[in-house]
């Protein structure tokens, strides 16, 4: 069937404006589909990084914002397969102003020994990892927040309380890089509980577990749960990667909002192929009456029809996943808040997926205008007038 | 001279598969731009119908969320008895002490739980919400676990209906009505009474904030100086029209996805509308040769076809106002990162924004129709006469 390739390539270049308009509104069209499915695929459908499959975080089973005992710890840490437990409270507050939303970063209350077994994938210079652990008024910062914020070792950063009734004031000692959760601000919990006051505060907002397999995941997060199931606060215990993806869900259903776009797109880009082979078939009533004259089967002038649209069609595809590339990049480079879309671009299977859906569009949107064509009696098609 | 319109109109019915197809394409690019509008649109007129210029919220100095907030018991009387505040008919001020907390349920969309603002309050606050009034049921008593659901929650949270319990604090509440405020986002909180849901979480001295209502708003404004400037309270004030407003940047990501994801789907659109354009100008070679013999100039036949392409967008741009219409008043919800927790609204799919839409469309629809007019009006009188 190979041997008529060139004979489609030629037919689908003969009107070269349609077939490049059509290419173009395709590609454009894919590229969209193309990064939104790769945003569903970061999001839901690819394996947690290997740093945060081991982690676990447990919070107050009523919701993140209302804390638990301290003492909590105490009873997670002999759970088989715990490997450390540490505490990280949500320290809010405001840097500057808050109505700039630039001056917004995350910054936690951790042990600082344990923060640094936890996220194990933090890589610290030993110097500065010292001076984190001694001084009590230290913090850790990560490269990108630093860069950002122009703060340099030895700055002092003032961060002025909310949720906590206290204003604390940070000397950077060490800088951290990481591959993801990079815009962190780490402060040991023993200055915030001496600012509280001694004595005050004996409870924490959440605790971050390390697990030593992946696989015993799912069985320490439900025996996290049982421990404190009759105790005066209930536990919700998830993996890292699923604590993120709440936030996520914070937005709005996005997965409804991506999977209503995808299926939006796919079907105008149906609409446009199959508008376009119906107007290049029209056109050429006369010549498939010549083609069947000359002895070509129904099913071979189908296939020829359909071999173009496919044809047609890939190329937009292929053209639409280089530009969906493009696209991620922006993404990555604009506007990214979260750490799923800081690192988003097109993985093969969302690549190979788009091309799939090109091919199969383009397949759907001729079979009618081919098929009709196929079947037109050879002296009706001759006397076309189009 | 003009070439009549019904000449357009007469050309899209003949060809009416290719205008179907086209302005179907057109129409599912602006369906996806009107549903998000519609979101966002309901998520702002929420909130806007929430606040009250007369009512001043007082917070904790340096929060911006009644979440992060801290008030006394001793804050509030010494706040409850400044000048400025509206006496209710038995001569009490109008001012509600009220304690938030937020607390995780699961809802039709997230069966894993989302946040949901949960507030104790005392007969006043409630008075001070306007249009606010029970749907079913009844008012929680005092003292009493039983919580009152906004009807937003009581349609997206199966565990919060009529006759169910929620577990939080020490106990089980009892869900013992609902509540309706119009458009306002109470709509999406829970009530309980003040001091049991406190004392459940440990927070008797530690409240949220407190509401109270201005007589006019001159006097308004003087409260809000007042409070922030008296030095013993360290405490902040602002209208509460002020404070929802500050809020409508939550819907900030999901439009500008709408945006990014509408102007990349135009681009796409128009190209297929200039598509079908150079079909129709091909096809109508004779007929425009006839046109200028007549006498239509160039630009009349430009016009003409742009008016034309215009005019097969605007269908498209009707196609998806019809297509984003059942969604108008179907509940949703989004997060709002000031509250932490979801606000819940009806999609408003307004004339407004299908008069965008309409345009959105028709300006694909000249974008697409230039260059195709363009090559139309260029055509020479013989050669298109001819068929060529």
């Amino acid at each position: 069937m190979f041997r008529f390739l060139p004979f489609v390539i030629k037919n689908s270049w003969r009107n070269r404006r349609r077939t490049a308009l059509t290419i173009l509104s395709i590609s454009v069209s894919l590229a969209l589909l193309g990064v939104m499915m790769a945003v569903y695929y970061a999001f839901y459908l690819s394996d947690a990084p290997p740093s945060q499959a081991l982690r676990l975080v447990v919070r107050n089973r009523i919701s993140l914002t209302v804390p638990m005992p301290r003492y909590y710890r105490e009873k997670i840490r002999p759970i088989p397969g715990v490997r450390e437990v540490g505490i990280s409270q949500w320290f809010g507050g405001v840097y500057k102003d808050a109505r700039d939303p630039k001056n917004f970063f995350a910054r936690f209350a951790v042990e600082p020994e344990k923060i640094l077994a936890i996220r194990s994938e933090m890589q610290v210079p030993e110097d500065q990892k010292k001076a984190f652990l001694h001084e009590r008024t230290a913090c850790m910062i990560g490269r990108p927040l630093a860069e950002k914020q122009n703060f340099h070792l030895g700055d002092h950063i003032f961060i002025q309380g909310d949720i906590f009734p206290v204003n604390l004031e940070f000397i950077v000692r060490a800088i951290y890089d990481a591959p993801e959760d990079n815009e962190n601000l780490y402060f040991n919990v023993e200055y915030l509980d001496q600012a509280l006051g001694a004595g005050k505060w004996g409870e924490i907002g959440t605790f971050y577990v390390l697990a030593d397999s992946p696989e015993s995941v799912p069985r320490i997060a439900k025996a996290i749960d049982d421990t404190f199931h009759n105790s005066p606060a209930q536990t919700k215990t998830e993996s890292e990667r699923a604590f993120a993806l709440s936030f996520v869900a914070f937005l709005g259903n996005v997965k409804m909002i991506l999977i209503s776009i995808c299926a939006a797109v796919t079907f105008t880009i149906l609409l446009v192929s199959a508008n376009t082979i119906a107007m290049s078939v029209r056109e050429r009533v006369q010549e498939v009456g010549v083609l069947k004259t000359l002895g070509f089967t129904r099913g071979t002038i189908l296939s020829l029809i359909l071999g173009e649209a496919v044809a047609i069609s890939a190329v937009g595809g292929l053209l639409g996943v280089l530009l969906a590339s493009g696209l991620c990049w922006v993404v990555r480079n604009g506007p990214a808040f979260m750490d799923d879309i800081k690192h988003l671009s097109i993985q093969p299977p969302v690549a190979l997926m788009c091309l799939v859906v090109a091919a199969g569009i383009g397949l759907v949107a001729a079979f009618i205008p081919a098929w009709n064509s196929s079947r037109i009696p050879i002296v009706e098609a001759l006397r076309s007038d189009e | 001279m003009a070439i009549p319109l019904t000449y357009n109109l007469r050309n899209l019915v003949v060809r009416k598969t290719t205008t179907l197809m086209t302005a179907l394409g057109i129409g599912l690019t602006v369906a996806v731009l009107l549903a998000i509008l519609a979101l966002v649109g309901g998520l702002r007129s929420s909130l806007q119908a929430s606040g009250n210029p007369l009512n001043v919220l007082v917070m904790r100095k340096g929060t911006n969320a009644e979440l992060s907030s801290g008030v006394t018991r001793a804050n509030f009387q010494d706040v409850k008895f400044k000048p400025g505040i509206a006496v209710s008919s038995s001569g009490q001020p109008l001012a509600s002490l009220e304690m938030v907390s937020v607390i995780n349920l699961a809802s039709v969309d997230a069966p894993d739980g989302t946040n949901v603002t949960l507030r104790g309050i005392t007969p006043t606050g409630i008075g001070l919400r306007d249009n606010l009034k029970l749907a079913s049921g009844r008012w929680f008593d005092p003292g009493k676990r039983e919580v009152v659901v906004g009807e937003s929650i009581e349609k997206r949270f199966p565990a919060a209906r009529v006759g169910q319990r929620l577990h939080f604090g020490r106990g089980d509440w009892d869900v013992v009505g609902i509540m309706s405020v119009g458009r306002g986002t109470t709509n999406s909180e829970i009530f309980g009474d003040l001091n049991q849901v406190s004392s459940d979480f440990q927070r008797e001295d530690a409240l949220s904030s407190v509401l109270v209502r201005a007589t006019d708003l001159v006097a308004a404004q003087a409260l809000i100086n007042d409070i922030k400037n008296d030095p013993k309270l360290n405490l902040d004030a602002l209208s509460e029209e002020a404070y929802y407003q500050a809020q409508t940047g939550s819907g900030i990501v999901i439009e500008s996805l709408g945006i990014f994801v509408s102007i990349i789907m135009g681009v796409g659109s128009s190209f297929a509308a200039m598509n079908t354009m150079y079909a129709a100008v091909a096809r109508r070679a004779q007929e425009i040769g006839t046109l200028r013999v007549l006498g239509f100039s160039r630009g009349s036949i430009l016009l003409s076809f742009v008016v034309e392409s215009v005019l097969l967008a605007a269908l498209g741009g009707l196609v998806g106002c019809l297509l984003v219409l059942p969604l108008n008043g179907l509940t949703t919800g989004i997060g709002n990162f000031i509250t932490f927790s979801e606000i819940d609204f009806n999609f408003r799919v307004t004339p407004q924004i299908m008069a965008m839409g309409v345009a959105f469309a028709m300006i694909l629809g000249s974008v697409g129709g230039l260059f195709p007019a363009a090559s139309a009006s260029r055509k020479e009188i013989l050669a298109a006469l001819r068929g060529i």
